[in-house]
């Protein structure tokens, strides 16, 4: 019997080994352990055997057994994998010809450069204000101790509209004017940023643009200095254009701030070695800043001996333009898409 | 303003490096624009006299000239300029010369003819600016001699400085020079003019009646007798046009050179033409005329000064230009010197109405320094006593109203808590006096204030009359640079506000669908708004510089679909594109400003409405928009049958859908666009962003779908709102997934399903509440609508 079980095993294993799918593996399972199989055959056949006979062929008969179970399932293991395999095969895609079907958006170059700008000044605990486009004379100059007949009206080349008395309502020329409606708004202290567009009677070239955009910064407090003017401005330049970067400041004129000054950083280009870029004086002017002249407080009826501030500004469209080495200020507002799409 | 540091030299021992000077000058605020070393290269140039002017016979643009170079032989010259005369004197560039530019002159034919050399213009020898024709020098110099000995040419420095309209002290040579001593600690002065008077006195010469002080603060009169009137020196004539002023004669540049000198702008009268030597100074009548230096005849008016003569007529505007009846002419022996101090704004206004800008009305705008007339009067005669005039003994002067200048109190800790310095009184003093003002004690003649400082202004710093005024020149002399840097120290918060954060979200859900961010002009043609059909009736410009930029926008349509129409002429169609930004409509009644209103708008080129619809869906559920809807709409400018209004809480807050075609049509744009319109400044004012948790149901959903018919003048909008009417609260969720239209469905009319999730937070649904519910909506919505179940 001893050999008949090994003669019944050989078999079964030759059987399992050739079993190529999972279909012809099951076939294999049921001709070996099934009810009509061999070794059932034989199982049954034990009976009429005597004790040691029966003993010795009932242990060589389970471990035919087991030894049969543990590669049968050692083959489906190796049948289901292959089977696996094959399925997901037949999904294969080939991830490179993927075409987008759309790109996403992007955003404008101002507007990104606002956005970095704001988030510096109110990391530097400044809100954001802002203001009409079409102002009034008095927001634009009069409050701004720019009155009428002002000789620093010719600073700035005004378009106006017809609206109320002649020259009397204006595209407003800078940022200022919100100045003069946060203060109006509110007490001291405050310490805002002012982003936004303003208009000038300049004919469109690569630097100028009847259009533009600047950022304007007002602080006012009790004990508000110069030197706070200063080290705003030097701890905004490092936050913004990097540690390398350094500010300083130089006597200037404007209507609104007294002493003033032109705020100047080092060449962004050169980082203040001098380049052809800054004339070699390691230095650009950014923009204008100074603190707010005792008049303008008086406009808004702060009294100046009481409150002292700062104001600051500067054009963002040339900082927008710098940072990805864009030398026509137009190309900023032609909305063609072959620029847009760049950033 | 120009500057040479030679002519600074004259007031101040300025040594050192000419670029150090020139950041020393930017430091004070006047800040250098150019520095040009000039005079090294003129090495071989040589004064040549013209003998004979003849035409190339080959070319047009060059002709030919003979010309003397000392040695009475004629050297022939090709020459592009044709300025010059036969026995004008020129510069020669002779053989083997090398160019200020790095040329070398060398003899060579031109179209076949020799030229030995080469006749130069001003700009080529780096002596100004002038390149419109051969520099013709002065008429006595020496033929032959090098033109640098000649014209006593030394190397100099020429800084072009930027001066603050705040500064008109240092418009002038002897202004910079007083405030770049000042700063290096260098003594600073004017010397005195050394000129002999000869009699007859001025007495009966000149007469001069002020008639109005409030126009003329001061008017002082000279009389120069024997004078030639003829050329200048050439270092004057060379200075005067370095500093960019063009020699006319002696007496027109002795003229400008006190002004440039002194920042005193000045007239001159033939005193022969003036009877009497008599002038009237008064404002003008409305509509008198006079005829200017220019030939142009002026109607003045009553806000403009004038200079008249003994009978009253007008023979000069002040401040802004001479008649022409008193003009200095090559005849002129006598001269009517005026020194003269006019009210800016007075200046201003007649130099802005007449358009005539002049380097004499700029420093009375900003305001001249009226205690230096006389000074510059005699200057002025000290610098045409070379050539023979005699100064008449006397002056007239008159006064009228000035500026005040009574002390400023300077208080010592203002100085120091405006600028966060710790400056003492010494230190404040001593650097207000090197710049001429009069500093003493506070209350030093009565009630001393312990520490501060009473400082009289000095005349020629009209800008300066408050104490921040004071502290501004405290400042500029300390050096900003020395002032340190310092952050405030009060405890803030900085934030953006709600509906700054909001645009940024609206931004990026916009850019996340795939639309570019535009940034079109706000200023547009007229036109751009009828091609539109956006609201007319716009905000006009009063001075625009093109009829193109000559509104402002009512819509920002206009503007997108301009830049649709750009890239689709650059074979780029399908863009899409979105702009945040103001239009302008009319002021509401009463006010003066426009109703500026905050607009999102979205276009894409080749898509439908359903695209902007997503694209609303998109918006309205990041900011957490819930109650709104869609009501088909023909709104100008839109698609008639494509375009709906938007209605959050039952407010219009924008339009969506597609451009009208006659629209496109208009702009050229080649393709279909879908369109999407907010009013922000309605949409973000509605409720919204209110996101209040609903709790999750712990039991199982069952899901329904029903199928209406309806005819399609019924919205589907209108079949959802009644489904969720009928389900009540055990409708968790509702999407429309199928319309069909076709047989056996009748023309207009279609079917839409709809699959309903149902779920009660309590229970789980039973096949009866399904059941029931069912039968309710459909009898709820055939009820309400003409719709009907689909069988």
């Amino acid at each position: 019997m001893i050999d008949e079980i090994r003669r019944i095993t050989d078999e079964a294993r030759a059987g399992i080994a050739a079993a190529s799918t999972l279909e012809e593996l099951r076939a294999v399972d049921a001709a070996v352990f099934g009810r009509r199989s061999a070794l059932t055959v034989l199982k049954r056949g034990l009976g009429g055997l005597g004790p040691d006979e029966r003993r010795a062929a009932g242990l060589a008969l389970n471990d035919a057994r087991e030894a049969l179970e543990t590669e049968l399932a050692a083959r489906r293991r190796v049948l289901e994998a292959a089977e696996r395999r094959a399925r997901l095969e037949a999904e294969r895609l080939d991830l490179t010809e993927v075409e987008p079907a759309r790109r996403r958006g992007s955003m404008h170059l101002v507007t990104q450069t606002v956005e970095r700008l704001e988030d510096v000044f109110v990391g530097m605990g400044f809100t954001v204000s802002e203001g009409p486009e079409v102002e009034t004379d008095f927001y634009n100059f009069e409050a701004l101790n720019i009155p009428a007949s002002h000789p620093a009206r010719g600073m700035w080349d005004t378009l106006y509209v017809e609206l109320g008395e002649p020259e009397s309502t204006v595209l407003r020329t800078h940022t200022s004017p919100v100045q003069i409606r946060v203060m109006q708004a509110q007490e001291p202290p405050i310490h805002t940023v002012m982003p936004g567009r303003v208009f000038r009677r300049d004919t469109a070239d690569a630097s100028h643009m009847p259009v533009f955009h600047q950022i304007e910064g007002l602080v006012v407090d009790r004990d508000i200095s110069f030197a706070d003017l200063a080290g705003t401005l030097e701890e905004f330049t490092a936050a913004y254009f990097g540690g390398s970067i350094h500010s300083r400041l130089r006597p200037s004129y404007f209507p609104f701030t007294e002493p003033s000054a032109e705020y100047d950083i080092n060449c962004l280009f050169c980082e203040g070695t001098g380049c052809r870029t800054c004339g070699g004086t390691g230095w650009m002017e950014l923009g204008g800043c100074g603190m707010v002249h005792p008049n303008v407080f008086r406009a808004v009826g702060y009294d100046p001996e009481e409150w002292r501030g700062f104001a600051f500004g500067f054009g963002m469209d040339r900082l927008a333009l710098n940072r990805h080495g864009v030398d026509d200020i137009r190309e900023l507002f032609t909305n063609d898409v072959r620029f847009l799409e760049q950033f | 303003m120009k500057v040479l540091l030679s002519w600074l030299r004259e007031f101040a021992p300025f040594e050192g490096e000419p670029v150090a000077l020139g950041e020393a000058m930017s430091d004070l605020g006047m800040a250098v624009e150019s520095l040009d070393v000039i005079g090294g290269g003129l090495g071989g140039i040589v004064v040549a006299r013209v003998l004979d002017l003849r035409p190339h016979p080959d070319a047009d643009k060059i002709q030919l000239v003979d010309v003397d170079r000392g040695d009475g032989e004629a050297l022939q010259i090709c020459c592009g300029a044709f300025n010059m005369a036969v026995g004008d004197l020129v510069p020669l560039a002779t053989l083997g010369t090398v160019m200020p530019g790095g040329m070398k002159i060398e003899r060579r034919k031109l179209r076949g003819q020799w030229s030995n050399g080469m006749l130069c213009s001003m700009r080529e020898l780096e002596q100004g600016d002038d390149h419109a024709g051969i520099w013709i020098l002065p008429s006595d110099l020496e033929v032959g001699a090098e033109v640098r000995r000649a014209l006593g040419i030394e190397p100099d420095v020429l800084y072009d400085l930027e001066i603050n309209p705040n500064r008109p002290d240092a418009m002038s040579v002897a202004g910079v020079a007083r405030d770049l001593a000042a700063r290096l600690r260098l003594p600073f002065a004017v010397p005195e003019p050394v000129v002999a008077e000869v009699a007859p006195p001025l007495g009966g010469l000149a007469r001069v009646e002020l008639v109005d002080p409030d126009l003329c603060g001061r008017f002082l009169v000279r009389v120069l007798r024997d004078v030639r009137v003829g050329t200048s020196p050439a270092w004057l004539a060379r200075r005067l046009t370095l500093a960019g002023m063009r020699p006319i004669n002696s007496v027109v540049d002795v003229s400008n050179y006190v002004m440039l000198e002194l920042g005193q702008p000045n007239h001159t009268y033939d005193l022969d033409k003036v009877p009497g030597g008599h002038l009237r100074v008064r404002w003008a009548r409305d509509g008198e005329r006079i005829v200017t230096l220019d030939d142009v005849e002026r109607v003045l008016g009553s806000g403009d000064g004038v200079i008249a003569d003994g009978d009253d007529a007008a023979i000069g505007i002040a401040g802004v230009m001479g008649g022409a009846s008193t003009e200095i002419s090559d005849d002129t022996t006598a001269v009517l010197l005026e020194m003269a101090w006019w009210q800016p704004m007075a200046i201003a206004r007649t130099s802005r109405r007449l358009g005539l800008r002049s380097e004499a009305s700029m420093r009375f705008e900003r305001g001249a320094d009226p205690e230096v007339a006389d000074l510059a009067a005699r200057r002025f005669a000290q610098l045409l006593a070379d050539s023979g005039a005699m100064l008449a003994p006397g002056v007239v002067d008159e006064r009228g109203e000035l500026p005040d200048r009574a002390p400023v109190r300077i208080r010592t800790h203002r100085v120091n808590a405006y600028l966060g310095t710790d400056l003492d009184v010494g230190t404040i003093g001593g650097l207000l006096t090197p710049i001429g003002f009069d500093v003493a004690p506070a209350g030093a003649t009565g009630d001393p204030v312990s520490g501060d400082l009473d400082v009289v202004v000095p005349s020629f710093r009209p800008d300066t009359v408050t104490e921040t005024d004071v502290i501004e020149e405290i400042a500029r002399h300390f050096g900003y640079g020395r002032i340190g840097k310092t952050v405030p120290t009060s405890a803030r918060a900085g934030a953006l506000t709600d509906r700054q954060r909001e645009r940024r979200v609206l931004r990026q859900v916009l850019l996340g669908l795939g639309l570019d961010e535009a940034m079109p002009l706000p200023l547009l043609a007229p036109e751009d708004l009828v091609r539109a059909a956006a609201p007319e009736d716009p905000v006009r410009l009063t001075n625009p510089l093109t009829a193109e930029e000559s509104v402002l926008r009512t819509s920002l349509r206009p503007g997108l679909l301009k830049a649709l129409a750009h890239n689709a002429s650059h074979r780029r169609v399908g863009v899409r594109l979105f702009e945040i930004g103001k239009v302008f409509l009319a002021p509401p009644e009463g006010q003066q400003l426009p109703d500026e209103r905050e607009y999102l708008a979205a276009i894409a080129g080749g898509a439908d409405a359903r695209e902007a619809v997503e694209a609303w869906t998109t918006v309205a559920s990041a900011l957490g928009v819930r109650d709104w809807s869609l009501v088909a709409s023909e709104p100008e400018g839109l698609h008639p049958t494509r375009s709906a209004r938007i209605l959050v809480g039952g407010v219009e807050v924008g339009v969506v859908g597609e451009i009208d075609p006659a629209v496109l049509d208009a702009f050229a744009v080649p393709e279909r666009a879908a369109w999407l319109e907010l009013d922000l400044d309605r949409l973000l004012t509605a409720p919204h962003g209110d996101r209040r948790y609903r709790r999750i149901s712990r039991y199982p959903s069952s899901d329904l779908d029903l199928a209406f018919e309806l005819a399609d003048s019924t919205p589907a909008a209108a079949l959802r709102a009644a489904i969720v009417e009928a389900a009540g609260e055990l409708l968790v969720g509702l999407r429309l997934f199928d319309v069909y239209r076709g047989a056996p469905l009748p023309d207009g009319v279609r079917s839409l399903a709809f699959g309903l999730r149902l779920q009660a937070a309590d229970r789980t649904l039973t096949d009866d509440d399904v059941a029931e519910l069912r039968q309710r909506v459909v009898r709820d919505v055939e009820s309400a609508l003409p719709a009907r179940l689909r069988g």
